[in-house]
């Protein structure tokens, strides 16, 4: 397997990838960059991607990077695909270092590292959570645990302490969230609504802190449109927001903010914040051009966001205003994830996005500060 | 009695009596009559007024009426002649008034006798009149007189008018006579409520006799508008009053109580005070049990609706009655639920019917309902199962809403039966007669809110914090949003201008289309597919009709994969489409699957539809607008230059004669519409014949003739559009009379629905088919029709059908067959 470089000569109009528009391009180049793109109608167009990864053979469902680590380390990006293999991509060569087989040949559909790279947990269609030890070389999965969950609800995973870790899953019982500490696999406790109340599956978990070492709360958006913020450590519910009319497909929280996102199958993304009695209040939402969003991802630093659409674009928004930014036409299938780097260097960090077109792409965008 | 005043009374009458005979002989003015009238008068007086009178002396003083009213006018001193008629007994002066009224000769004049009575009714009279029948009533009168005396009171509108004809004051006209009386009753019924105070015995039997009278001959509404209210007030808090009411409406005799009940319950505000007027009677009387359980709910169906919750909120207003309200329910379920009922009772009555329940339902208690619920179940699965079965979509909803309403209330907390069907002004105001509550309920809407308010409490999880965070509006962000004011804007944004809807390619060919309908897998293109299907066959009929067959069978088989807004409505454009294109081994195709195995009904009446689509487009010269210039690219014109040519030819000269004309108007000149000949004609055979092949021939999932008769219904409505569209076709004859033959075989129908379809297709026939050949090829069949319709026989659909449609659409054949013999009588003179 190998990742083909996007070409960038002159050329580059005729050996596009399919779905990029190069007349435009052309139209486009003599500008100026950045001075004219005040005039309306005359912005720039829409980047095309850096790099794109291919040879997974199969839809790629999640993507995770590991970026962060000493000069050493090289920068890694793991994807999840449908056809159980989890793949390690080195990003300086663009090459595929290692597969990983853990899921019985069954899709996996989320991958976290905890701690450096070489400390993994993936999630599969199998109903398994597997924790892998990647150290020296090893492909060997350490532990794993039986969720019995047969939704798509990727897990959330959040530190407590050097080796200790809390992680939020979909439980077997049709609206339940489990919550287990990590690596000892001890419950914490099981989350479940009120009796009688009609949520549905849990759809996406975001656990997190306020700061370190306070209470964790979990966000979780449910199959009815809602989303819950429970305190985890009385498994109890603290605010519940109907913010959609179909089921939150994604959502990410910004904490420094007290203020999140999700995305359903809408043409709508919500925002909205958590104020001081932790209620959730709708802040904000956006009209999509078309429905269906299937991932939100924010920066790390904030500053942006990026979500992956059915509708095979990806579009990256302003986080504090939610202003358009750019919408990237690339792939030819619905967008199943995206994916920002943590890399120290402002100027490298990445977006990547996997699509139901087996490709993954890698986007530089609004790297300078 | 008056003992003393009596012989008197005699003398003094006889006197008098004499005195008039002599002084009409004499013809002279003289003071005799004058006196013996004063005589007559003050002895009257002395003996304690006519109803003190015996028989005797009635009978005396009758004579001397007589006597008086055949007097001549100038033998009766003005003033006192007309006391004695008012003064004198009641009974007595209206009769005698009555016959002076017919009678010629020197006395009363007509016209006198008329003021006369007027003065009598005006005078309040009429109630010393009643109250005198109540006495003689009392003490045994003789019945004969009775009746007489009855009959003159009741008749004395038609006596007098009859007699006087043109010159009838309008006192007597019925609408001012009948309220009078009504005010003399209340009258005497306010006497009699005074004497039962006094401790009196007293009859009420004679005005009972007068209200059952007046009542069946049709004056209720003259009579119970004064009495009803008058009645309502009283009865409010006096018993005796009460008690008088109910004796009232008991002593009608039987023949005449129908009528007095019915003017009652129509005219009671509410079911209280209806309750209030009959009392029980429903328990006492079986006459007025049989109209109120039976007749006014089961054999009629004209009352409104205020008049069914009346009776039946009376019929729930006492322990008594209630027993009857449930047998009641019983029996208006039988109906209901009865097969035969719903195929043959019109539809309006079974509105009535189920409004009825409905009401029913709304007055039954939670341990009534407990009591009876197997038997609401059973009847409830009969009903829903016959109204389902109705090709009448009125009579199926109707079903549903009052399966639904019985369900309702029979599992109060288990599931309820709940149908979809569309709204409208009729479901709404059954349903509402269901919530509606008895009058004397106290606090009708409590428990039906305390209920929401505990499911409201049920959904939010945390009930106090959620409550504003419900409410989806944006909250406008406070103080932070200055700050942020510009946080964004460093981030340039890209062009953005090619984010828009997302657009599925559809295939380009049609062939791409079949394969993308039969094998594909990818959901949205199969969806673009269905959507651009229709104009891509209009676009290409040449590639259509290689492939319209297949095609035509894709389409008929298309199931909704997805859900696709108008889905069905997108099939059958492009199965229209393709048959226009193609109609004759298309409408081969589809004709020959409607009657062969493995089709659902809901596919059958699709093929239906699709004929009828695009025989009406395919008849319609205005459609041709658009496909006309695929034309130019069909083969027949293209081996036919010369239609071409001459076309351009034609425009030349028009272009010529144009330009060397001078026009002097300005008006624009009318452009006829482009003429085109009728496509449909030439293939309607295809569409028509084929139908009518196997319709007898029941498949083991297809049986026209038996249960399938909504189909069927479908099929006769089918045939007579496209009869109705063969217009000038050469087959139209053809068509016609095989036509009429399948209406003859189908005539006695059970289902309305079918018959509608079947008046339709002779209507039709008689518009489409050409008055002589209808004459010269199928006289007998169309006389046979004609009977069957209702011109001679009894047993014609004009008057015997009972359904209202029906009848109309009778009724408007024979109106076109009777057009029809003028056309033909004025053409060969």
């Amino acid at each position: 397997m190998r990742a083909s470089r996007r070409p960038r000569d002159v050329t580059r109009g005729a050996r596009r990838p399919p779905g990029s528009r190069g007349d435009r391009r052309i139209i486009a180049a003599p500008l100026p960059p950045r001075r004219r793109s005040f005039i309306a109608g005359m912005a720039l167009p829409p980047p095309d991607p850096q790099f794109v990864l291919r040879g997974t053979s199969a839809a790629i469902h999640t993507l995770h990077f590991s970026c962060g680590g000493q000069e050493p380390d090289l920068p890694v990006l793991f994807s999840g695909s449908e056809n159980g293999l989890i793949h390690v991509w080195n990003l300086k060569t663009h090459r595929v270092d290692t597969a990983l087989d853990g899921h019985g040949r069954k899709s996996v559909y989320c991958v976290e590292t905890m701690g450096g790279k070489d400390r993994l947990l993936s999630q599969g269609r199998d109903q398994r959570i597997c924790l892998w030890d990647l150290a020296e070389g090893r492909t060997s999965v350490t532990d794993s645990v039986c969720t019995e969950h047969v939704g798509f609800c990727r897990c959330s995973l959040v530190q407590l302490a050097q080796g200790r870790w809390l992680m939020a899953t979909a439980a077997k019982g049709l609206q339940e969230v489990q919550v287990l500490e990590l690596p000892s696999k001890t419950s914490v406790c099981t989350l479940k609504p009120e009796v009688g109340a009609k949520l549905g599956m849990p759809m996406c978990l975001k656990l997190w802190q306020l700061s370190c070492g306070s209470q964790p709360l979990l966000l979780a958006g449910y199959e009815d449109g809602s989303v819950i913020l429970w305190n985890v450590t009385m498994g109890k519910a603290l605010s519940q927001l109907i913010c959609h009319q179909e089921p939150v497909m994604s959502l990410d929280f910004d904490s420094e903010r007290t203020k999140g996102i999700s995305g359903s199958s809408e043409k709508v993304l919500c925002i909205w914040s958590l104020n001081e009695q932790q209620n959730l209040q709708v802040y904000k939402t956006h009209e999509l051009v078309n429905a269906g969003i299937s991932d939100i991802t924010i920066r790390p630093d904030k500053k942006i966001l990026a979500t992956a659409g059915w509708d095979h674009r990806i579009r990256i928004f302003g986080w504090k205003k939610l202003k358009p930014l750019a919408v990237l036409d690339y792939h030819t299938a619905a967008v199943h994830c995206v994916s920002f780097s943590e890399h120290r260097n402002p100027r490298e960090r990445l977006l990547a996005a996997g699509s139901r077109d087996q490709r993954i792409s890698l986007w530089s965008l609004y790297t300078q500060s | 009695m008056a003992a003393p005043a009596g012989p008197e009374l005699e003398r003094v009458l006889r006197e008098a009596a004499a005195a008039l005979g002599r002084a009409g002989a004499a013809e002279g003015t003289g003071q005799g009559p004058a006196a013996a009238l004063g005589a007559v008068l003050s002895a009257l007086s002395a003996a304690g007024g006519p109803a003190a009178l015996g028989e005797r002396e009635r009978a005396q003083f009758g004579a001397f009426l007589r006597s008086l009213a055949r007097a001549p006018g100038a033998a009766r001193p003005d003033g006192e002649w007309q006391r004695c008629f008012l003064e004198g007994p009641p009974g007595l002066a209206l009769c005698i008034l009555l016959e002076a009224l017919g009678s010629a000769g020197p006395g009363l004049a007509p016209r006198e006798a008329a003021a006369m009575l007027e003065r009598f009714l005006r005078e309040g009279r009429l109630s010393a009149l009643l109250w005198d029948g109540c006495q003689q009533q009392a003490h045994g009168g003789c019945p004969e007189q009775q009746d007489a005396l009855l009959n003159r009171i009741v008749c004395l509108p038609e006596h007098v008018s009859n007699k006087l004809q043109g010159e009838n004051p309008p006192v007597f006209f019925p609408q001012n006579y009948f309220p009078l009386l009504g005010a003399a009753v209340l009258q005497v019924l306010q006497m009699i409520s005074d004497s039962l105070r006094g401790g009196l015995d007293c009859s009420i039997s004679f005005v009972s006799h007068v209200l059952g009278k007046v009542c069946i001959h049709g004056r209720q509404k003259e009579i119970l508008g004064v009495l009803v209210p008058r009645l309502t007030e009283l009865t409010k808090s006096d018993c005796i009053w009460q008690r008088i009411c109910w004796r009232l409406v008991e002593c009608v005799p039987e023949r005449w109580m129908e009528a007095v009940v019915l003017g009652f319950v129509q005219r009671a505000p509410g079911s209280d005070v209806l309750s209030r007027l009959l009392g029980n009677l429903v328990v006492k009387n079986k006459k007025a049990q049989f109209v109120v359980t039976q007749k006014v709910l089961l054999l009629q169906y004209g009352h409104t609706t205020a008049v069914l919750q009346n009776l039946l909120g009376y019929l729930s207003l006492d322990s008594l009655r209630r027993a009857l309200l449930l047998r009641v329910l019983q029996e208006l379920l039988e109906t209901w639920g009865s097969s035969s009922a719903v195929k043959h009772s019109p539809p309006e009555q079974q509105l009535y019917i189920s409004k009825a329940i409905l009401i029913c339902l709304s007055h039954l208690k939670e341990p009534e309902i407990e009591s009876c619920r197997q038997e609401l179940l059973t009847s409830m699965m009969e009903g829903v199962k016959c109204h389902l079965d109705s090709s009448l979509p009125q009579l199926r909803r109707l079903g549903m809403v009052v399966a639904e309403s019985i369900s309702s209330k029979i599992n109060t907390e288990g599931p309820v039966l709940k149908f979809e069907y569309e709204e409208d002004d009729e479901t709404r105001e059954l349903r509402s007669l269901l919530v509606q509550t008895p009058p004397l309920c106290v606090v009708p809407s409590l428990p039906g809110d305390d209920r929401s308010e505990k499911a409201g409490a049920a959904l939010p999880l945390v009930p106090e914090s959620n409550k504003k965070s419900q409410t989806a509006a944006p909250v406008m962000p406070d103080k932070e949003s200055d700050a942020e004011l510009d946080s964004d804007d460093d981030l340039v944004p890209y062009d953005m201008s090619e984010d828009k809807e997302l657009k599925i390619k559809a295939p380009v060919y049609i062939r791409d289309c079949i394969e993308v309908l039969t094998g594909s897998e990818d959901v949205d293109k199969w969806e673009a597919t269905v959507k651009a299907l229709e104009s891509l066959i209009r676009r290409n009929p040449a590639a259509t009709r290689e492939v319209s067959v297949e095609l035509a069978k894709i389409l008929l088989h298309l199931e909704e994969k997805t859900c696709i807004e108008g889905f069905v409505e997108l099939r059958q454009r492009a199965q229209v489409a393709v048959l226009t294109t193609d109609p004759i081994p298309v409408s081969k195709y589809l004709t020959s699957q409607f009657y062969s195995l493995n089709y659902s009904l809901r596919q059958r009446m699709d093929i239906l539809d699709v004929l009828v689509l695009a025989a009406q487009e395919l008849s319609c010269p205005k459609f041709h607008g658009k496909p006309k210039h695929s034309d130019a690219q069909k083969p027949r014109i293209q081996l036919l230059p010369g239609n071409d040519s001459s076309k351009d030819w034609r425009r030349i000269v028009d272009e010529r004669i144009k330009s060397k004309t001078r026009r002097f108007a300005t008006r624009q000149c009318h452009v006829e519409p482009a003429s085109s000949p009728n496509q449909f004609s030439s293939v309607a055979g295809h569409f028509f014949f084929p139908l009518l092949q196997h319709f007898d021939r029941p498949l083991t999932t297809f049986d026209l003739l038996g249960e399938d008769h909504l189909v069927l219904g479908r099929l006769v409505h089918t045939l007579a559009v496209l009869m109705y569209l063969a217009v000038n076709a050469v087959a139209v004859t053809a068509m016609g009379k095989a036509l009429l033959e399948f209406v003859w075989t189908l005539r006695f129908h059970t289902d309305s629905y079918v018959r509608q379809g079947l008046l339709s297709c002779i209507s039709s026939l008689l518009l489409s088919v050409p008055a002589e050949l209808l004459l010269a090829d199928m006289t007998e069949e169309l006389l046979e029709t004609q009977s069957w319709l209702g011109a001679a026989s009894f047993a014609d659909m004009v008057e015997k059908d009972p359904d209202g449609d029906c009848r109309r659409l009778a009724l408007q054949n024979l109106l076109l067959m009777e057009n029809l013999k003028k056309k033909l009588e004025a053409v060969p003179s």
